[in-house]
């Protein structure tokens, strides 16, 4: 027997997940040259499915990585939109203030983590909503929001609306990518293994040594800035901003449904349940209330019945890994015959994701 | 200003009445309803369709709308928490929020937007008040409302204490497996205390009707009243709820005299001041924020 093929590899990908790194690129280098060949309308279409993309990532990785269930993640959107009312309204230009707004609002949630990140499970989850509904009187109270009534991104209006449309959609397609990169590549390294334990067992993650409230708070901060940052997208697309339609409590809940369909605590699958929101979004939007009705309805159902999710489901079906974040221990089948088959070696394939 | 002091805690009795449900399923179940409030406003509304349907006053359709609300109960605890809790701690969180989003919207579906109220169909007794000593004014139903939660806080406890349906749900919450050993059906107590948490909310739902508005959308601030009311009070008995309620109502009467819009705002301070201390006297993690009730302190 050689000890070639004994011993178990770990692989971090695999053929399959070597041609998805290239379609990944080919498929963002094709975004990025759309708006040439696109109507205005299906830019801007694009440009709510990366922000919806964003929400779902930024909601799993604290939920699906950080097992920090949140119904409050709506107050760090709302925020984002406003500190980029607040800036632009100071003099800034409104593009930067877009990206200097979800660096602010990860600078809040950072002394709000301290406090919050001591709450457990269902706690934590309606403490972010309070937070949330204060977060929107406080900002109601604000001169310049004007209370319900709301107020607009002025400045924005300097800027022609085609170029402004297109200059919006590459900012969401930059934004998207980068935020999915940070998450990914934390993933994937060393911090990964531990938010990966967390999600598992946080006990047992803490007994063998993880540093669990350091990890949970980096995840809540990094959720936060993305949240923060697509708020001020929207804003950025929609140009008015209303308290009550950016603190609504309908934003957690588009990223729990896509979370929950795509797979929580799956890297794709926030992905995937962004695309099938934004599929049904296109579909049945105009329903209204029933639209909503099924959106909840399928939540309950997913949470019932598959709460793996889709891409859980087909991951745990065909073995199949697209963008790998975790490892992989492939055994060798043994052809020596020597007997010493364990009943690892059963199965090729033991994954940790 | 007695005035105002006495109508806060009047108030506080409505807190405690709607969250000592969210209370009692919480340290029964270990499962926090995010539907609580929705279903709160459903009972509501279905009072509100009997009355203004078929003439029912809203007492007598609480002998309809009650029972109704523990098969509710009963039947959410069968058909989703169950299924749900057996996958972790989390998953609860997703389906009662998905239920809250169904409840919401199937209500503006069948009711619409307009806000309702079930102070047409009680009479008088939405306004009358009586006069107390030092010409203060107290309305009566806000007595009742008060009245109500105590005897409703305060038979939750007995039933508890002694009853042996009670304590087989006081003994499931301590520790399924072990009471299971024992003989005691952990599946039927846990439906059991589901459906008397609906029936509590049924009845806090009737209240918000009569002593103000409701929408379909109502249900989501009513959910965050009722944690405000049982974290702030949640110190080991039955009887903190009703503390915490007087307490929240008090917090939102004094920022209702700092700032027009300080009501809400006041209430969710006070929310996080007591959390925060909370938080920072105890050592370790916030296990029982929502401790069980009739517990003793060891």
């Amino acid at each position: 027997m050689s000890a070639v093929s004994t011993s178990p590899v770990i692989e971090r990908g695999t053929a399959t997940s070597r041609i998805a790194a290239i379609a990944v690129a080919v498929i963002i280098a094709l975004l990025a040259i759309a708006p040439q060949f696109l109507s205005a309308g299906a830019v801007d279409r694009m440009t709510a499915l990366f922000v919806y993309v964003i929400l779902a990532a930024m909601w799993n990785a604290l939920a699906g990585f950080g097992g920090l269930v949140s119904v409050g993640q709506q107050v760090f959107f709302g925020l984002g939109a406003y500190f980029a009312i607040r800036l632009a309204d100071a003099g800034l230009n409104p593009f930067l203030a877009l990206f200097a707004s979800g660096i602010i609002v990860g600078a809040v949630s950072w002394p709000l983590s301290l406090f919050m990140l001591r709450l457990r499970n269902g706690e934590f989850a309606i403490g972010m909503w309070v937070i949330a509904a204060l977060t929107h009187l406080l900002v109601n109270l604000d001169r310049l929001v004007q209370g319900e009534t709301g107020t607009s991104l002025i400045s924005l209006n300097a800027y022609d609306a085609g170029a402004r449309r297109a200059a919006i959609y590459w900012l969401a397609l930059a934004s998207m990518t980068a935020l999915l990169a940070i998450l990914f590549g934390l993933l994937r390294g060393s911090t990964g293994a531990a938010i990966r334990a967390i999600r598992d067992n946080e006990d047992a993650a803490a007994s063998v040594g993880v540093r669990v409230t350091g990890t949970k708070r980096l995840l809540f901060v990094l959720a936060a800035f993305g949240i923060g940052i697509a708020g001020a997208l929207w804003l950025a697309t929609s140009i008015t901003f209303q308290p009550k339609t950016y603190f609504n409590v309908q934003w957690t809940a588009y990223m729990i449904f896509m979370v929950l369909v795509g797979g929580i605590g799956t890297f794709e699958g926030a992905i995937l349940g962004a695309l099938v929101f934004f599929l049904i979004e296109t579909w049945f939007g105009g329903t209204g209330v029933w639209y909503l009705v099924g959106l909840g309805a399928t939540a309950v159902l997913f949470s019932l019945f598959l709460p793996r999710g889709l891409w859980g489901t087909i991951e745990e079906r065909f073995g199949l890994r697209l963008l790998p974040v975790g490892y992989r221990v492939r055994f060798p089948a043994a052809t020596d015959g020597d007997g010493m088959l364990s009943p690892q070696q059963a199965t090729p394939y033991r994954e940790k994701a | 200003m007695s005035n105002q002091i006495i109508q806060g805690i009047l108030l506080g009795g409505y807190y405690a009445l709607i969250a000592c449900g969210l209370s009692f399923m919480f340290s029964v179940m270990r499962i926090i309803n995010l539907a609580h409030g929705s279903l709160a406003v459903f009972a509501a509304f279905a009072l509100w369709w009997l009355a203004s349907r078929f003439h029912i006053s809203p007492l007598v359709g609480l002998l309809i709308v009650l029972p109704l609300m523990a098969a509710t109960g009963w039947a959410l605890q069968r058909f989703l928490l169950e299924r749900s809790a057996r996958g972790g701690a989390l998953l609860p969180i997703l389906t009662t929020f998905g239920l809250a989003i169904v409840i919401d919207n199937l209500l503006f579906e069948q009711f619409g937007a307009d806000t309702r109220s079930l102070a047409p169909y009680i009479g008088s007794l939405s306004y009358d008040s009586w006069e107390w000593p030092g010409s203060i004014y107290v309305g009566k139903l806000a007595v009742i409302m008060f009245a109500s939660a105590v005897i409703l806080l305060g038979g939750l406890q007995l039933f508890l204490t002694h009853t042996r349906l009670g304590r087989s749900i006081r003994a499931t919450s301590e520790d399924p497996d072990t009471a299971g050993l024992v003989g005691v059906d952990a599946r039927r107590a846990n439906a059991i205390a589901a459906a008397i948490a609906m029936v509590t909310v049924g009845l806090a739902g009737a209240f918000l009707g009569m002593r103000a508005t409701f929408d379909p959308y109502a249900g989501a601030p009513q959910l965050l009243f009722a944690f405000e009311a049982a974290v702030i009070g949640g110190a080991g008995s039955l009887w903190g709820t009703l503390i915490g309620g007087i307490v929240l109502a008090l917090a939102q009467t004094l920022g209702a005299q700092v700032h027009p819009q300080g009501f809400l705002i006041g209430g969710h301070v006070a929310f996080l001041i007591v959390l925060f201390i909370r938080l920072s006297t105890s050592g370790l993690g916030l296990r029982g924020l929502l401790r069980l009730p009739t517990r003793k302190p060891t």
